[in-house]
């Protein structure tokens, strides 16, 4: 820590011990899920009903395949950051800190390529088999 | 106050409760329709109605919240009665979309 500027005396401080880059990155992935989550409301409204073949048959469009797999990515990279804040603002103990952040991040990764998993599954076999 | 910690409160809900769904409902149309009907059995049963209302309404107020924020980072809206203003804003906002959206739906099954 240094003693001169201000900034040089808050560098490495707070519950993440980093800067900026985080804060930049929840920004522009809030950006993206506005844009992406309020297309994907408006698409689900639209759709005639929630029958399976319907849903498949949307689903497997590419046009909808592809934002969907970005959706997803750009939801749980949202949601893995806003969730590390909250574990780094109430978690205290070093030990159990980084094991709940451990897990985080496995949630995070495990249920993004689930989910991309499962769109390009639907996208690439749709009336080919059910 | 209340503005900041409900950001919080329905960002981790949402992406708990919301992100699993999201997952489910993906994982259940790839896995077949029998999975994808088990899944539709759930969402219409009546817990399942109040979770998918529920996380309307966590979306919408994280949404105008989160929108709150991104005015907040220009270093617009700190004057008190600016911030009070658009702090009660988005709770009205957020309640009133979450009526409008689900009056339409239930209506659209009537």
């Amino acid at each position: 820590m240094g003693t001169g500027t201000g900034i040089g005396r808050v560098r490495g401080l707070g519950s993440a011990k980093h800067g900026a880059h985080h804060w930049i990155n929840q920004r522009i992935s809030a950006a993206a899920n506005v844009l992406l989550l309020v297309w994907f409301l408006i698409s689900l409204f639209k759709l005639p009903g929630f029958a399976y073949a319907e849903v498949v048959a949307w689903l497997a469009q590419p046009l909808v395949a592809v934002p969907m797999m970005l959706m997803v990515a750009n939801l749980f990279w949202h949601l893995r950051m806003g969730l590390q804040v909250v574990i780094e603002d109430y978690v205290h103990e070093e030990g159990t800190k980084f094991g709940t952040l451990l897990l985080l991040n496995f949630y995070a990764i495990g249920g993004a390529a689930l989910g991309i998993f499962a769109i390009a599954k639907i996208a690439f076999t749709a009336g080919v088999a059910s | 106050m209340a503005i900041s910690i409900f950001h919080r409160i329905t960002g981790s809900g949402l992406a708990t409760v919301g992100a699993l769904g999201l997952v489910w409902w993906l994982w259940a149309a790839a896995s077949g329709k029998a999975a994808y009907e088990t899944f539709i059995a759930c969402a219409t049963s009546p817990i399942g109605y109040l979770v998918l209302i529920g996380l309307t309404w966590a979306f919408f107020q994280h949404l105008f919240s989160g929108l709150r924020h991104f005015v907040l980072d220009i270093g617009a809206g700190y004057e008190l009665r600016t911030n009070k203003s658009w702090s009660i804003l988005v709770f009205a906002l957020a309640i009133a979309a979450t009526g409008i959206l689900w009056l339409v739906i239930l209506a659209g099954k009537i």
